[in-house]
């Protein structure tokens, strides 16, 4: 059974939440305050956070930071503005996906069994340019040393590297690692991509491994 | 030409060239004018007391000369004639003095002269002197003439006079004429000095007034070109901007009121941008503590609605009426507040390139459903290219138009028409429904308008929709009109200008019907209006 990390000063909301996750299946932890988030992340291990982005003590941004400063967990923000800039904020500190309230509870789901799903793993390994990709073992080497991705950016590596010929759209990526069924915010991709860059790439700003193709998409490369 | 119209631009722009030129070109004519009169009264004030003078002289001499002839006349002995002619320019030369009051021609007239009679004159004064003229008027006469002329003498000299002559009548010999020339030259030499003093002090007066107007346009153009300039900088922004006042004159007073404006306008934009500020913090405020309650409703309302089956027939209406419209509730503060954010002017566009057609059928695509339900098919033709637009927005337009149009279109087909031109791209959506009473295209985009208040709340939609697609619109600097005639259905029209910095002339498609058509509705519409008045009047 997963288990949720409730990140939300709004009481009746987060038990709300709690409902509606654990008619699903899961089990759902709740914090209230920004300042207590690590610890009780730490404490719980959850396998995925759901952050308020407007909390008492620190705010939403600065906890999605630490968190993923020591941890690839995936975190869905619940944001109240559809404020360009707060969205682009949180997904730039780490956030891997967002949903705008008011939602509606399968809207919700939906994303969360995006990210919590485990795609059927045939033990393959796939080496693009210099980097080797290992799919059961979720890591990717160069040179046999690590580099530490958070699981929505091994996804997004990985469907670029199982097909290096194609070029996708912002959209494909969306429905191919998001999980998207609509049309939703490319800028999701874009900056998940940016983050990819700079953790693979010798220099992220010539990128070599994840191309961008002019008025289309990204595909691997070279 | 070049040169004319170079001087006519800065003429235009230049307010202390036109005036240093106006007074120029006025004070040389007043100057002239004056200056002409003055010489021309002068010289003839000297003229006129030289002549009179001359004249007196002239007659005492002449008398003088024919005493004289006489005298030596009837004199002792048988003196010759050129001794009598001798004497008497040697009596008048006397007379005339060492100064050459004037010299003397004696001359025989024309009916004598032929006889080789002697003639004389004074100081080698020519004969020529005196014209013929003046000389045969002499003659007739037996009174004093007179006439301006020029003294010409032998030795070349010629001078400016006045000739006085007389007949003379010598015994035995008949008549002879005496001519006294006055020179003018020292009246001529006065007069010239007045006329050169007369146009040095025009000159100077003009000059002296010339520099006085420059200065003092200069010093008060100086203040009001500050005054220009600080008005300029205010304009761009900068609303510390003051002018230095000195002084408590006029050009102080309107520096006193340019400061004074720049203050008022300085408080109120500064009281604006806080009011502004307080909206935009007042929306996000809203938009946050709105939404969280409004989520915590929405799931527990969706749970309810989930599991409806279990409850009895009225509770689970209930459920259901409390889904839908927490769902409606939704769509209403979610557009009240992109109209508020459009009022606080704080929208912006994320552009792109789109092509409108793809977009549009992409817009029927996602409104399939309702167009199904209301069995509406939609056409689409023309095309336009690619231009930047928010993407967003212009589906939210489109949605709306299209989704209007099935609504209130009865089912027959909506037509899409795709244009374009090199200034902008259109598209109309019409629908062939009820159409829109006159006067009501205008209506349409007022907030909260419904056509028809009776039916308004069986169908959808906010009444907010179309308020919001004209926002949309005119933030991309575009057009969204509409036209409706009874029975003829509703057309709306978007126009979107390819270049967004460029203000729109007229847009590639036409709205309404044809000329023919449109001037039978005139006609109905006018008749329409003659009879509810005659109603009214009886």
């Amino acid at each position: 059974m997963a288990r949720v990390l409730v990140v939300d000063d709004d009481q009746a909301l987060s038990e709300m939440l709690g409902i509606v996750l654990r008619a699903e299946g899961y089990e759902a932890l709740f914090c209230e305050d920004g300042s207590k988030a690590q610890a009780i992340f730490r404490e719980t291990k959850p396998d995925l956070i759901l952050l308020d982005l407007m909390l008492p003590g620190i705010d939403g941004i600065e906890v999605c930071k630490q968190i993923r400063s020591e941890s690839g967990v995936p975190i869905v923000m619940l944001t109240a503005k559809g404020d360009t800039l707060d969205i682009v904020k949180g997904l730039e500190s780490g956030a891997d996906d967002y949903i705008v309230k008011p939602f509606k509870p399968k809207e919700l789901v939906a994303r969360i069994k995006a990210r919590l799903r485990k795609d059927d793993l045939k033990a393959e390994q796939l080496t693009l340019a210099d980097l080797t990709i290992d799919v059961i073992g979720h890591s990717v080497k160069r040179n046999g040393k690590d580099i530490l991705l958070t699981p929505l950016e091994f996804d997004l590596l990985l469907a670029l590297a199982r097909k290096p010929w194609q070029v996708y759209t912002r959209e494909q990526l969306l429905t191919e690692v998001w999980h998207y069924r609509n049309p939703a915010d490319t800028r999701l991709v874009n900056v998940h991509v940016q983050r990819l860059r700079s953790k693979v790439e010798h220099d992220p700003e010539n990128p070599q491994i994840v191309m961008t193709v002019r008025g289309v998409g990204y595909k691997a490369g070279p | 030409m070049k040169f004319f119209y170079q001087f006519k631009q800065s003429w235009n722009k230049s307010l202390s060239l036109r005036i240093i030129s106006t007074t120029f070109i006025v004070s040389t004519v007043l100057v002239t004018i004056i200056g002409l009169v003055l010489i021309n009264r002068v010289s003839t004030g000297i003229l006129s007391a030289k002549e009179s003078s001359s004249l007196t002289e002239a007659s005492s001499a002449i008398n003088e000369a024919q005493k004289v002839v006489t005298a030596t006349d009837t004199g002792a002995g048988e003196p010759t004639l050129s001794v009598v002619v001798d004497t008497a320019v040697t009596a008048l030369a006397v007379r005339a003095g060492q100064s050459g009051l004037y010299d003397v021609l004696f001359l025989a007239s024309s009916e004598i002269s032929k006889q080789g009679l002697p003639e004389r004159g004074t100081n080698l004064v020519s004969e020529n002197s005196v014209s013929n003229e003046l000389k045969s008027r002499v003659e007739q006469t037996d009174k004093l003439l007179w006439a301006y002329t020029e003294i010409k003498y032998l030795d070349g000299r010629n001078v400016p006079g006045l000739v006085v002559g007389a007949p003379i009548q010598i015994n035995n010999v008949g008549t002879y004429s005496l001519f006294l020339l006055f020179p003018l030259d020292k009246e001529e030499e006065t007069i010239g000095i007045i006329r050169s003093a007369v146009l040095a002090t025009g000159i100077f007066l003009i000059f002296g007034l010339l520099i006085l107007v420059w200065y003092l346009t200069r010093s008060v153009l100086a203040p009001v070109r500050k005054t220009a300039n600080a008005a300029e900088k205010l304009r761009m922004g900068l609303l510390n901007e003051r002018v230095p006042v000195s002084g408590e004159d006029d050009l102080a007073i309107l520096a006193g009121s340019f400061n004074s404006m720049a203050a008022s306008i300085q408080q109120q934009i500064g009281q604006l941008e806080q009011m502004s500020r307080l909206q935009k913090r007042f929306v996000s405020d809203v938009s946050h503590e709105l939404r969280t309650p409004l989520t915590t409703v929405r799931m527990a309302a969706d749970v309810l609605y989930e599991s409806r089956d279990q409850y009895t027939g009225e509770t689970a209406r209930a459920a259901e009426l409390l889904s839908t419209q927490i769902e409606r509730f939704e769509i209403l503060l979610s557009q009240l507040l992109e109209i508020s954010r459009f009022d606080a002017g704080v929208a912006d566009l994320s552009l792109t390139s789109i092509n409108i057609k793809d977009l549009i059928e992409k817009t029927a695509d996602s409104l399939s459903n309702l167009l199904a339900k209301q069995e509406t098919p939609v056409v689409i033709t023309g095309t336009a290219p690619n231009i930047d637009l928010d993407q967003r927005r212009i589906e939210r337009v489109l949605r709306n138009l299209i989704s209007n149009a099935s609504e209130y279109g009865e089912g027959k087909p909506i037509e899409v028409e795709i244009g374009s031109d090199d200034d902008a791209i259109a598209v109309v959506v019409k629908d062939k429904g009820a159409g829109l009473k006159p006067g009501e295209s205008s209506l349409v985009f007022n907030r909260f308008w419904r056509a028809d208040p009776a039916r308004a709340r069986t169908t959808g939609g906010t009444g907010l929709g179309l308020a919001i697609a004209l926002e949309d619109a005119r933030l991309h600097s575009g057009w969204l009109d509409a036209w409706g005639a009874p029975g003829k259905g509703t057309m709306f029209r978007l126009t979107l200008p390819r270049n967004p910095e460029k203000s729109l002339a007229k847009s590639p498609l036409s709205i309404g019907v044809g000329d023919d058509e449109k001037l039978e509705l005139d006609m109905t519409a006018l008749q329409e209006l003659l009879m509810s008045e005659q109603k009214k009047n009886q």
